[in-house]
Order: C-alpha cells, then sequence, then structure tokens
C-alpha cells in the first residue's frame, strides 16, 4: 500500500473548562490514501469537526492534543496549509473576506504559494472559478461575496481550496448551509475537481445520503470516538456497530413505508460526565454486562471494523 | 371538511436602499390558493425563498396579506376584531425551528408551558402545575423539570417543551415551520415520533413546512412543493413521490442525497423573487421549457394531483426516486431492537 496522505494515529485533543476536562476527541486513529475521500461521520458533538481542525492545526493553544498526525508519511505541523492542505467550511459567508473580491481572494493563494504576480494570479483564479461551474467566472471574480448566492460562495471557497492543488482537503459540512438542489451540485464539483487533482478528500458531515453517494471510506464517531470504520458500500450493506445501526434506522427515507422511524432513545452523554467503557452503552439496546469496558475498534471483517464487543451483531440476530 | 382555506394570497415585502428608497418588492407569496381538511397533514416544501415560511405566517394572520383570504373552520380570519383573533388564537399555534430562540430563556420550563393556559383560561385557576406536569409527561420529559429553565436543555428537549407549550391550549390547527430540521439525525427521529403521536392522539391538523423531502414523506399526508412564491405541485404524498408531475418537483426529489453519485438534476441558483422570469417562474431552469413556458403563466389546475406545468401531460414519466438499498432484512431485524426498546 502506498503511504497514505493523512494518517492519525491514536489522536486525542481534550480541552480545559472550568468544570474539568473535556476529552473532545480520544483515541482516533485512521488513514486516509490519495486521491481517495474519507467521510467521517456523526452527531453534534462527536468530534468530528474538532478532527479536522487538529489535522489543519487550527485548535486554540489551549487545547491539549496528544498521538501523531501524520501527512505524507511525516508531522503533519511541517506541512503547509493553503498549499499540502486546505479547508472548506460550512459557512463561506463566515470564511470569506468580505472586504476583497472573489478572484483576490483565490488569487492570493496562488500568488503566496506558486509565487504568481498579481496579474497572472488574478487570471489563474478567473479560471479555477470557471473550473468550480462558476458562471460568466471573469465579472464573478470582479463581485464581493455579498453579491454572491450562497452556492455561489461555497464554490469560491472550492476554488480557493483547491487553486494550489492539495494533496488533502478536509470539508466540513460543506454543503449543510445550501439547499438542497444546490448541495447536489457542490457534491457533484467536489467529486469531479477531486477526480481531475487526485486530491484526497475528508468529508465531515452528519448527511448518510450524502456519504452513501460518494464516499469510499467511512469512519463514524460518537462521543470522540471512532466507533466503525469500512468501505462505504460495506458499511451500508452490513453495519456491525449498534450506534450506525440505530442510525441508519433514525433518518426517514425517500422510498419505503412510513411507521415509527427506529429512534435512538435518550441523548448523547454529557463529554464532561462520559459513561465508564462503551459510551454508546447507556443508548444501547444489545448492551450487556460487559460493555463497561472500553472495546477495541477490532477488526469483524477484512478493512471493517467494529468498537462493540457484541460485534459481529449477526450473533444477536442467530440468538 | 376543510379547516383552513387559503384563497389567492399574496404578500410582497418592500425592498428598501440604505437611504430608506422602494428598490422593489419581494414577492414573497404570489397568488396561493390551498385548503387543509381537519385532521390532515399537509406539507408545504421547497427550498429557501419559495415563500413557504411566510405562507404558514399569513394562514395565522400572524402578518397580513396584501391580498386574498384565510378561512378558519369556516371563519374569515381577516374580518376578525383583534379581540376575537386573539380569542382564536387559542385554535391555532406555531412550532419554530429554533428551539433556543423561542423559549424565553427568562421563563421557568413551568412559566412557559402555563401562559398559554392561563391566557386562554384551559384550566381553573390553581390546576396549571397539574396540567404543566401531565403535558411533560405526554412529550416525554418529567414533571420535575418544570422547575428548570430553558439553558438546561439539550435541543431536542428544547423543542419537546416547546411543542407542549404550543399544545397546551389545545389548538385544532398547528403549523411547524422546520420543527425538526435543527435536530441531529437520532435527536430528529424521536421528535418525529413525538409529533406523529400526538396528531393522531389529538387529532390534530398539522402544516409542516420543510426543505426535508424524506421527513415530508414520512409525516405528511398531502404535500405541496412550492417555488418562488407559488404552489407548482399539490397532491397525496405518495403520489407526488411516486409521479412527480412537475420538472420542479422531479429535480427537488432527483436531488436528495442517497440516491447514488449522479449529474446534479439543476443547474445554477433561483431566480430573484423580486423579478421572477416571465411565464412559468421555472423556465429559466427547465430543460424541457417551450416558447410558451417563456410567455404564459401556467395555473395549478383543481385536480387531486396537480401540477402548475403546461407539459405536465406531455412529460416522459417521471423517475421515481429510488435510494442505494442499505442492510436490507438483516438491518431491519437489528432496528427493530431500538424500535422495540427491548434489551437483546
Amino acid at each position: 500500500m502506498s503511504t497514505p496522505v493523512l494518517e492519525l494515529d491514536s489522536l486525542s485533543v481534550g480541552f480545559a473548562t472550568d468544570r474539568g476536562l473535556v476529552r473532545a476527541v480520544e483515541a482516533v486513529s485512521f488513514r486516509v490514501a490519495p486521491g481517495e475521500m474519507l467521510a467521517v461521520v456523526g452527531e453534534s458533538g462527536c468530534g468530528k469537526s474538532v478532527t479536522a481542525l487538529a489535522v489543519m492545526g487550527l485548535l486554540p493553544g489551549s487545547a491539549q492534543v496528544g498521538g501523531r498526525i501524520l501527512f505524507d508519511g511525516r508531522d503533519a505541523r511541517e506541512a503547509q496549509r493553503g498549499r499540502d492542505l486546505a479547508m472548506v467550511f460550512q459557512e463561506p459567508m463566515t470564511s470569506l473576506n468580505p472586504a476583497f473580491t472573489a478572484g483576490e481572494q483565490v488569487a492570493e493563494a496562488l500568488r503566496k504559494h506558486r509565487g504568481l504576480a498579481p496579474r497572472a494570479a488574478f487570471d489563474a483564479a478567473v479560471e479555477m472559478l470557471s473550473r468550480a461551474h462558476i458562471p460568466d467566472a471573469a465579472r464573478r471574480a470582479r463581485q464581493y461575496p455579498h453579491q454572491l448566492s450562497g452556492g455561489m460562495r461555497q464554490r469560491v471557497m472550492i476554488a480557493m481550496a483547491l487553486a494550489c492543488r492539495p494533496r488533502l482537503l478536509l470539508c466540513d459540512e460543506p454543503t449543510t448551509a445550501l439547499d438542497v438542489t444546490v448541495q447536489a451540485q457542490i457534491m457533484a464539483l467536489l467529486d469531479e475537481l477531486r477526480r481531475e487533482t487526485g486530491t484526497a478528500v475528508v468529508l465531515i458531515t452528519h448527511d448518510l445520503g450524502v456519504v452513501a453517494d460518494r464516499a469510499d471510506q467511512v469512519a463514524v464517531m460518537y462521543a470522540g470516538r471512532v466507533v466503525e470504520a469500512a468501505p462505504a458500500a460495506q458499511l451500508f450493506a452490513t453495519p456491525q456497530h449498534p450506534y450506525t445501526v440505530g442510525l441508519l434506522g433514525a433518518a426517514p427515507r425517500l422510498v419505503g413505508g412510513g411507521g415509527r422511524l427506529a429512534s435512538i432513545e435518550g441523548t448523547v452523554p454529557d463529554p464532561l460526565n462520559l459513561p465508564p467503557g462503551c459510551r454508546f452503552a447507556p443508548r444501547c439496546p444489545f448492551a450487556v454486562a460487559r460493555c463497561n469496558e472500553a472495546p477495541p475498534l477490532a477488526e469483524v471483517s477484512p478493512g471493517h471494523s467494529a468498537a462493540c464487543w457484541r460485534a459481529p451483531l449477526d450473533q444477536v440476530l442467530a440468538a | 371538511m376543510n379547516l383552513l382555506e387559503l384563497r389567492d394570497l399574496r404578500k410582497l415585502f418592500p425592498v428598501r436602499d440604505a437611504l430608506g428608497r422602494r428598490r422593489g418588492a419581494v414577492r414573497a407569496v404570489d397568488g396561493v390558493s390551498l385548503s387543509v381538511a381537519q385532521g390532515e397533514v399537509l406539507a408545504i416544501v421547497g427550498e429557501s425563498g419559495c415563500g413557504k415560511s411566510t405562507l404558514g405566517r399569513l394562514a395565522l394572520r400572524l402578518i397580513e396579506p396584501d391580498e386574498g383570504q384565510v378561512r378558519f373552520a369556516g371563519e374569515d380570519l381577516r374580518a376578525l376584531s383583534p379581540a376575537a383573533l386573539r380569542a382564536r388564537r387559542r385554535d391555532m399555534q406555531l412550532i419554530f425551528q429554533d428551539p433556543f430562540a423561542s423559549l424565553d430563556p427568562r421563563m421557568t420550563v413551568e412559566a412557559a408551558i402555563a401562559e398559554p393556559l392561563r391566557l386562554h383560561g384551559v384550566v381553573p385557576r390553581g390546576q396549571e402545575s397539574a396540567k404543566v406536569a401531565e403535558w411533560l409527561e405526554r412529550v416525554g420529559l418529567r414533571a420535575d423539570h418544570a422547575r428548570r429553565w430553558p439553558h438546561e436543555f439539550s435541543g431536542g428537549q428544547r423543542q419537546r417543551i416547546a411543542i407542549a407549550r404550543a399544545l397546551a391550549s389545545g389548538p385544532k390547527l398547528v403549523i411547524g415551520d422546520e420543527p425538526v430540521s435543527a435536530l441531529d439525525v437520532s435527536i430528529q427521529a424521536q421528535v418525529v415520533n413525538l409529533l406523529q403521536d400526538l396528531i393522531r392522539d389529538l387529532g390534530l391538523t398539522f402544516v409542516l413546512i420543510s426543505h426535508d423531502l424524506a421527513v415530508v414523506r414520512h409525516i405528511a399526508d398531502r404535500v405541496a412543493v412550492m417555488y418562488l412564491g407559488r404552489i407548482v405541485e399539490l397532491g397525496e404524498t405518495e403520489q407526488v413521490f411516486a409521479r412527480p408531475r412537475h420538472p420542479y418537483t422531479r429535480a427537488l426529489l432527483a436531488a436528495v442525497p442517497g440516491q447514488g453519485a449522479k449529474a446534479p438534476p439543476l443547474a445554477g441558483d433561483v431566480p430573484s423573487p423580486m423579478s421572477p422570469p416571465s411565464g412559468c417562474r421555472f423556465h429559466t431552469r427547465c430543460a424541457h421549457a417551450v416558447a410558451r413556458c417563456r410567455e404564459v403563466d401556467p395555473m395549478l389546475p383543481s385536480e387531486a394531483h396537480a401540477a402548475a406545468c403546461h407539459l405536465a401531460a406531455e412529460l416522459p414519466a417521471a423517475v421515481a426516486p429510488h435510494e442505494t438499498e442499505t442492510g436490507g432484512e438483516r438491518l431491519r431485524r437489528l432496528q427493530a431492537f431500538f424500535t422495540q426498546g427491548t434489551a437483546a
């Protein structure tokens, strides 16, 4: 196997608060191969965004970070943000500078990282905006963020992030703030540019539909830990962690019957007062006494791991 | 019997520049007629700016229409005196999207739920507490939560409190404006299940305003699809989802993720509601548009399953949404453990 673009080795992130240490991320490990799309799925507070910020080196100085983050086999702190790895956030309005035009902002990255002269950088920016399917890119490049629609702003963000052909792109809920038809456009654009540039993508999302459509690999997170990791097709076909099973049942579907949704009872645990052992156990219909010990993320079948004492869950059904 | 009837509603919001000069108007709702039968769950779907929230507020007369009629239980809401309208409020309530903004942070849960009880004299004085406790349990919280403050609750719990407050006066009609959109998937499922139970047990007439087609498909009996201030398709949920007739409805359904990676169904953005396109408002993005669509504004016919499209009868048969199959029988059996809540 070639060197992964990104490798997390037992990453932990804690934040000291007045009430104690919040363990936002604990012992998270995964690898992303060149050109691959890994989706990190989970609900609010599961640690997925903190993981991405840790990779980007954007955590506040007070964060307590443990474990290793390797970019192309080397310490990720040596990699250059903007050139080697880039990030796209959920809300493009807050990530774009309102005082500069779209073209200037894309051009800045090209000047800084590729050493282009201002004029050449602006021309290359217009070219990049047009590759992000911004109609009339030359005119749009001279407009300010507030003159652009939400979908258009996200295209500018993607153009900016991919302008220097980074090896890795992190996308944190890139389509959550957008309407469904625009979401489809943005996801298709990401896919297209990823294939063109060979950039690996880590997609942080809560949307299982997007994951099923686009991801190669999936890591499901719950309360700071990865609870299941598998190739996307395998995860959807034979989920092995009870949380994944519940999550798939909780999402209403476009086809098929109505009836009650398989909701997961209770709420996500308070990060200051985490249950001992498996953090999902208090909400899990399959929990047994042993779940008081934390289950390791162990392989259930080749390439498919679950952090559950009862995995593979087929045993539960056979019983 | 129709509990709610909207006829030819129009609402324009003037747009002014920095100096206060009128620069035009957003045609938020531009000629909408719709009726909601007693006990029915009707969904209004569409993307941001289509006018669905404005329509909900017009239906409750929280804002005044520029033109058109709103009849509630046969009564013209616009003809009511302010006092009579206040009394009517007991029968029609709204649940908002954001439970962080819709609850007053300075009111305990008890005060928040007791307020409508007192305002409308639902229970005799002194019996509010017992009723509040009853409502808390009914929405899946505990009676002792009454003494707490909104900030002590999670988003899902707050939405339960907001639901209890909306239902406390015993309304006949409830409008939910994206009531589950701000919630995480697992919490959303709990609140969707709760809403469905309450609708059934209380015989509510419910109007669900949502952008989430899967939630709509799950809850609604009938669905109205809006685009730029107009209803473009109206029909029973099953029909509209299996055989969408309007090209916009088709595009909307095809855009829902989980159907396999494919080309995006629609290019471009929604045109500005300040100057909607001539003729059919969707013609600028419609793959089927012909000359007539640019010139003649199509009406919504009065059929059970209606589409405001000149070509509705000629379009090729729609491809029904088709989700990537997950898990099959094994997954359904595993999920049954969650629904039953039984431990293995």
